[in-house]
């Protein structure tokens, strides 16, 4: 068998999958922040805690409706998405005219919320989630083991990606959406109805953390911290990215997972600060972020 | 006649359209910083335009007064914990209140520092005076560089970084030897101040405490009403006009960043004084969710404020402790009413209604 750099080849490919699998959340996540971010003009803190609720409504459509796991993909991310619908009339849409800090301070109180709830009734322990049936085993490529599942995740988020995309790039929806980004009060003049676009987009921003959760929930197991642990890296990831392009979110989230898996391998003690490290490189030489317009 | 008047107004109506969809557009052009985007500032949210008086000078020395009779009323060891986490809300608001820059990562000058003080007071046996000192300028040497990297973005993005850039001293601090990972630095002395006074006596520590308290609420207050202070607040109101008014407000956002990485340092070294203690819940993001949440309730952008807002924390936490896991439950409760219904927190209430600046 041949070695690169001392590393066993297997050693090295594993934490690549990992990487990439980290990738397709950090894709999922920045996705959708960005997404909420282009209409809303609000960073939403609470994106890890609705992805922990994604993960946690297929936890419990499994226990007490017996719903597996190819109902939860549906169910899930249209329950949270709701939830985020209510949340958007209930509480964001009063905040528009303040200073965007209000936006991330209410959200920050939502997350906190949301995984203190979870807490008090699960516990910290994580909770196991089995791998669909369909999907267990994997296959073996000669230089490594790739389960199936984790195939699936990786191919499933780069779809939902490029998905996600095409709608905003290409179809008249999307085209309603960036003229309302650019200009509310035209767009509204045209006789389209700017609030209801708003709520549903941030109804659909959660509901990609939430689809993100259920496929997290067989890899990482379900528990109340998920989210939040996930949220500040994915804020570094925005930050390196910039949230002004689509594919510039998908594009940084999965880069930094390979790195992230690769610096496993390489130098394990750095892999939780390397995406930080290389935030802080980009705001030295690009203050901007690698696919933003000027801040 | 009349049909030309009316023809007449609809020109004109017309004319005034096209003006202000001309305008539109250019505002929009603009709308890129944000600035420029139509919005509530803190200040209009706190203290309005019928602020009448200054009641400065007399709430602070009911202030002193209080914090002087206090401890014979109130157990001591609470009180300095208190304190400690106001100079820390105070340190705070100097960013948000007067600059108006969110910074989520105020652990990380709070927590480093109290290790500093600790592993001072500890393995070098530094005096405690040394001890806060060396903590002092760990939270100055690590704002200097966490502020110069954040500055380089705005607005919401501040806020990220300066969360992600304290994530990444939180695992330096999980991984770092001398910081004994899970366990903290426990039983760290207190010593004798000076080498003279001997700080074991809960007296004379809170003697110390309210003086190094009040000392940085009173730098803090000078700050505010210097004229750098003025221009810190022409940036927090817009930056566009005091940049073009030829003020370098990258600068001055940083020596205000640093001031009050500083001061949120001199906070945290104290703490590892007084509770012989620094842990990685000093380090970690909820603490520096909980000094934005004290300040919040305390009143942004008002002096006295994110005081009040740590006593009243702090009392919560104490009062609710019974109830465990609910008290981030309340918490975050706590964080959506205030910024739904309560945006000027307590102090900037009684400024209101009493038409004066507190």
């Amino acid at each position: 068998m041949f070695e690169l750099l001392g590393i066993p080849p297997q050693a090295l490919f594993g934490q690549l999958l990992i990487g990439l699998i980290n990738g397709s959340f950090y894709a999922l996540l920045s996705l959708g922040l960005a997404v909420i971010f282009g209409m809303l003009n609000i960073i939403n803190f609470s994106h890890g805690a609705q992805y922990m609720m994604g993960a946690f409504v297929a936890f419990l459509l499994l226990q007490h409706l017996d719903i597996g796991y190819w109902g939860a993909l549906i169910v899930a991310p249209i329950v949270v998405g709701f939830t985020g619908v209510l949340i958007e009339r209930l509480f964001l849409q009063r905040l528009y005219k303040l200073d965007h800090l209000y936006g991330l301070l209410l959200t920050f109180g939502l997350a906190l919320i949301i995984e203190g709830i979870a807490r008090k009734y699960y516990g910290s322990a994580g909770l196991p989630y089995r791998v669909p049936d369909s999907l267990q085993g994997g296959q073996n490529l000669g230089f490594m083991f790739l389960p199936n599942y984790r195939a699936w995740v990786i191919v499933f988020s780069l779809f939902v990606c490029l998905g996600t995309w095409f709608v905003i790039e290409r179809t008249r929806l999307g085209a309603y959406l960036r003229a309302a980004t650019e200009n509310p009060t035209l767009v509204r003049a045209f006789g389209i109805n700017v609030p209801r676009l708003i709520t549903l987009t941030y109804g659909f921003g959660v509901g990609l953390a939430a689809l993100a959760g259920v496929m997290a929930a067989p890899i990482y197991n379900v528990s109340p911290q998920m989210g939040s642990e996930l949220i500040i890296v994915v804020f570094a990831v925005v930050v390196i990215g910039g949230m002004g392009s689509i594919m510039g979110a998908v594009v940084t989230g999965f880069g930094l997972g390979v790195i992230e898996g690769l610096t496993k391998v390489f130098f394990p003690e750095a892999s939780n600060t390397v995406i930080f490290v290389i935030m802080a490189i980009v705001l030295l030489v690009r203050p901007a972020g690698l696919f933003g317009r000027s801040a | 006649m009349a049909v030309g008047e009316n023809r007449g107004a609809d020109r004109r109506r017309y004319f005034s359209m096209k003006l202000s969809l001309l305008w539109g557009s250019k505002g929009n052009d603009g709308s890129k910083k944000p600035s420029d985007q139509p919005k509530v500032s803190i200040e209009d949210e706190t203290s309005g335009a019928t602020v009448t008086k200054d009641m400065f000078g007399i709430a602070f020395i009911a202030m002193t007064v209080l914090l002087a009779i206090a401890p014979f009323f109130v157990y001591p060891l609470f009180l300095m914990q208190a304190l400690c986490f106001a100079l820390f809300a105070c340190a705070f608001n100097l960013l948000i209140g007067y600059v108006g820059l969110l910074s989520f990562g105020h652990a990380l000058y709070f927590g480093w520092a109290s290790y500093l003080s600790a592993h001072a007071a500890k393995v070098w046996g530094l005096t405690p005076e040394l001890a806060i000192l060396t903590g002092t300028l760990t939270g100055c040497v690590l704002g200097l560089i966490a502020g110069s990297l954040a500055i380089r973005r705005l607005g919401i993005y501040f806020a990220m970084i300066t969360l992600s850039l304290a994530q990444m001293m939180y695992f330096f601090a999980l991984q770092a030897k001398f910081t004994g990972g899970e366990d903290g630095i426990q039983a760290v002395p207190r010593g004798k101040l000076f080498g003279v006074v001997d700080l074991s006596n809960q007296m004379t520590m809170y003697v110390v405490v309210a003086v190094i308290f009040l000392a940085g609420f009173l730098f803090i207050h000078r700050i505010i009403n210097s004229p750098f202070g003025e221009v810190l607040k022409a940036i927090r109101e817009n930056e566009q006009r005091a940049i073009s008014l030829g003020y370098k407000t990258e600068r001055y956002k940083l020596v205000a960043f640093v001031l009050s990485a500083t001061l949120a340092g001199l906070a945290g070294s104290t703490k590892a004084i007084v509770l012989q203690l620094a842990s990685l819940t000093d380090v970690n993001w909820p603490m520096s969710g909980e000094v934005v949440l004290m300040t919040l309730v305390g009143g942004l952008g008002t002096i006295f404020g994110p005081v009040i807002g740590a006593f009243v924390i702090l009392v919560m936490q104490y009062k609710l402790a019974p109830v465990g896991e609910w008290v981030v439950v309340i918490q975050g409760a706590i964080f959506v009413l205030c910024v739904l219904l309560f945006r000027r927190g307590i102090i900037g209430e009684i400024a209101r209604l009493l038409r004066i600046r507190l």
